[in-house]
């Protein structure tokens, strides 16, 4: 996984509340047997019309936001299905860190396989934010310091201690895992004596 | 200290548990489907990585199959890759399949249980946000990402912090007409589509512990729908004679072990739950849904909600955003929305009662005229129990198609989808904008409710159909 470094980059900003998985990439492009290639799709029913054509108004199809590497939306963002290709997606598009004041659980959880950095903040600044979002300008998401800084102002966010770790790092969860194999090992010995009807199905 | 049923069952998978609480759990089921699984192989595959334990591994192909004539495989080039993929994984990997021909296919939330491979006290994952319904038997079971997917598959472990513990009690009986699919869609109404985020639900109250298994499964089901990744209902004796003898579930002395472990199986009377909600079984009636979540649920008796009379703008702008695209006006009263389709399967409400209940409703009527009508069983074995009892004919005869199994329209990822502005009664979990077809709009309700919507052609409350 790609080391998360500090992101410079002009936010956009969705206003939608609930956004679920199918919104970020609906499900003809689950076909797929790849991680890449998703970007172009993000959002799809809302970037393009039935033809196939970029609706000209919606954000992420108008300079400069269509470079953006940081989307700011409304609260629960990621319901819905499971898909990771929601945060492939994203990635794939250029967005590496998404703000809102809340998220679902496991798209949460999704980001941080794929080094995407979902920021919770607070309502009120998730609308401080968003305003600032309208001069297009550049703003700074720090993770190192946890902190977001747009002009003279900052916000400071909590995330999780390991999650950080592995994003900074940029750790491949597994391999760590792995490094738990004498401990998984015998924790299976234990199983087989304990709930021996796990193994002989 | 007391614990409540999750807390025992993470308990008893730790496998270690680091300082700041992230803790590694050992997975004893691991179900796998063709749509979130192709890029895990690969990632095993290119980082010379094995599966540690196939024996506790099932797959089946279930998204992207066709559910019309089979004998031709599958016409669509992407689906039919990804079907294949699945397969030559699963020889590469030493995994069980049930493929697209085999009696025992169907949506893997259905054959799960079907088999006995979900089982009271285990762990249970698969890359699926519904895998919750496997919790139905007591288990702690979860959707997780692909990523994820790869991690089990490499380690037969996952790495997890502790959710908060949300008891929902529901007490009282079911009124004649109500469903399971009511009382899950009323929870959701209640708590929200993120009331249950950051928890595990547990079930409980008279009226849960009186539903039949697969009642229980529709609403652990929709867990997912309310936020929380996954809901548990305390196993009894139901549980129990609905597991012997079931191809994978255990046998003789192991039955005798499994049965001993699994009564165990309980919160203690005095255990802490972060969040509770109580709900009366009177007070639930045929719900249905209007907008494009989940939680925008009303009665059948209900008129569609005024935006204006919200006072928090997120909402209000919600709501305007689900009536825009729903095509429907403030006010309108429910039973007045024509539809055009009937959808009657999915993982919520596609077993062998859910097409029992249906079938009681449409028997000797017919289908409206301008409504097409589908029945997808879960799994080849529910249609074949299905056809023994003579309910497709019942179906066929009042005018509804019947169909081979698959997730079919419930996410219409193969051809069966809806067309821009269609409108359909679904059994299925998500209103989603688009989840059915781009542009289609789709209002929830239980088998019942869908079988009345095709008589009337509308909307309509399943009550008036009881004999
Ligand atoms: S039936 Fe629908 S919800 Fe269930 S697994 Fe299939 S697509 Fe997902």
């Amino acid at each position: 996984m790609q080391k998360f470094k500090t992101i410079k980059s002009i936010p956009a900003y969705l206003p939608i509340v609930n956004i679920d998985t199918d919104m970020i990439i609906p499900k003809q492009f689950l076909k797929t047997i790849k991680r890449t290639g998703l970007g172009k799709n993000l959002f799809y029913e809302m970037r393009y019309n039935e033809k196939g054509t970029l609706i000209n108004d919606f954000i992420l199809n108008t300079s400069p936001f269509n470079n953006s590497k940081i989307l700011i939306a409304g609260k629960n963002f990621g319901c819905g299905s499971s898909r990771e290709h929601a945060p492939w997606a994203l990635l794939d598009f250029g967005i590496t860190c998404v703000i809102s004041s809340s998220y679902a659980d496991i798209f949460y959880n999704n980001c941080f396989k794929n080094g995407i950095l979902p920021i919770v903040l607070p309502e009120a600044k998730i609308k401080e934010l968003s305003e600032y979002s309208k001069r297009k300008e550049e703003i700074i998401v720090n993770l190192e310091e946890q902190k977001i800084t747009f002009g003279n102002n900052e916000i400071e966010f909590e995330i999780d201690r390991f999650k950080k770790k592995c994003l900074i790092e940029g750790l491949d969860d597994i391999a760590l895992s792995l490094e738990k194999n004498p401990k998984i090992t015998e924790f299976e010995k234990k199983l087989s004596s304990k709930r021996p009807w796990i193994f002989n199905d | 200290m007391s614990k409540t049923l999750y807390d025992k069952i993470w308990d008893d998978h730790l496998v270690h548990t680091q300082d700041d609480g992230t803790s590694l759990l050992y997975v004893d089921r691991h179900l796998v489907h063709e749509v979130t699984s192709p890029q895990a192989f690969e990632g095993l595959r290119n980082s010379n990585r094995k599966v540690r334990q196939p024996n506790l591994t099932l797959a089946v192909a279930d998204h992207n199959v066709p559910t019309s004539d089979r004998s031709k495989g599958i016409y669509d080039e992407e689906s039919k890759l990804q079907v294949e993929t699945l397969e030559k994984n699963c020889e590469e990997f030493g995994i069980k399949l049930f493929g697209m021909n085999d009696k025992r296919q169907g949506i893997v939330h259905i054959i799960g249980p079907e088999q006995g491979f979900t089982q009271p006290g285990s762990i249970i994952v698969c890359g699926d946000s519904h895998t919750a319904t496997h919790g139905a038997f007591g288990s702690l079971a979860f959707g997780i990402g692909t990523s994820e997917v790869e991690h089990v598959l490499a380690t037969q472990t996952l790495v997890q912090k502790k959710s908060k513990n949300f008891r929902i009690k529901v007490d009282g009986k079911l009124s004649i007409g109500v469903t399971s699919k009511d009382v899950i869609l009323q929870i959701i109404g209640k708590i929200g589509t993120a009331g249950g985020t950051g928890y595990v639900i547990e079930y409980a109250g008279s009226l849960i512990s009186s539903l039949s298994v697969e009642q229980r499964m529709t609403i652990c089901n929709m867990t997912i729908e309310g936020g929380a990744r996954a809901g548990l209902i305390e196993p009894d004796q139901k549980i129990f004679d609905y597991l012997n003898g079931r191809p994978m579930a255990p046998k003789k002395e192991n039955w005798d072990k499994a049965l001993d472990y699994w009564s165990k199986l309980k919160s203690d009377n005095d255990a802490d739950f972060d969040k509770e909600v109580t709900l009366e079984g009177k007070d639930i009636v045929p719900m249905v849904t209007w907008g494009t979540s989940p939680q925008d649920v009303i009665s059948i008796d209900g008129r569609i909600p005024n935006p204006e009379n919200e006072a928090d703008e997120d909402r209000k702008n919600s709501i305007e955003r689900s009536l825009k695209y729903m095509g429907l006006k403030p006010g309108t009263a429910i039973k007045d929305v024509k539809i055009d389709k009937v959808f009657i399967g999915s993982c919520t409400n596609g077993r062998i009662e859910d097409l029992r209940d249906a079938a009681k409703i449409i028997k000797n009527k017919k289908v409206a005229q301008h409504v097409y009508a589908m029945v997808v069983p879960g799994s080849g074995l529910v249609k074949q129990q299905a056809e023994q009892e003579g309910l497709d004919k019942v179906f066929k005869d009042s005018g509804f198609d019947w169909r081979e199994p698959g997730c079919s329209m419930c996410l219409a990822m193969n051809a069966d989808k809806l067309k821009p502005e269609e409108r359909c009664a679904s059994t299925s979990n998500r209103n989603f904008e688009g989840r059915q077809g781009r542009g289609g709009r789709t209002h929830l309700v239980s088998p019942g409710m869908a079988a009345a919507a095709a008589i009337s052609g509308s909307l309509d409350d399943v009550r008036k159909f009881q004999n």
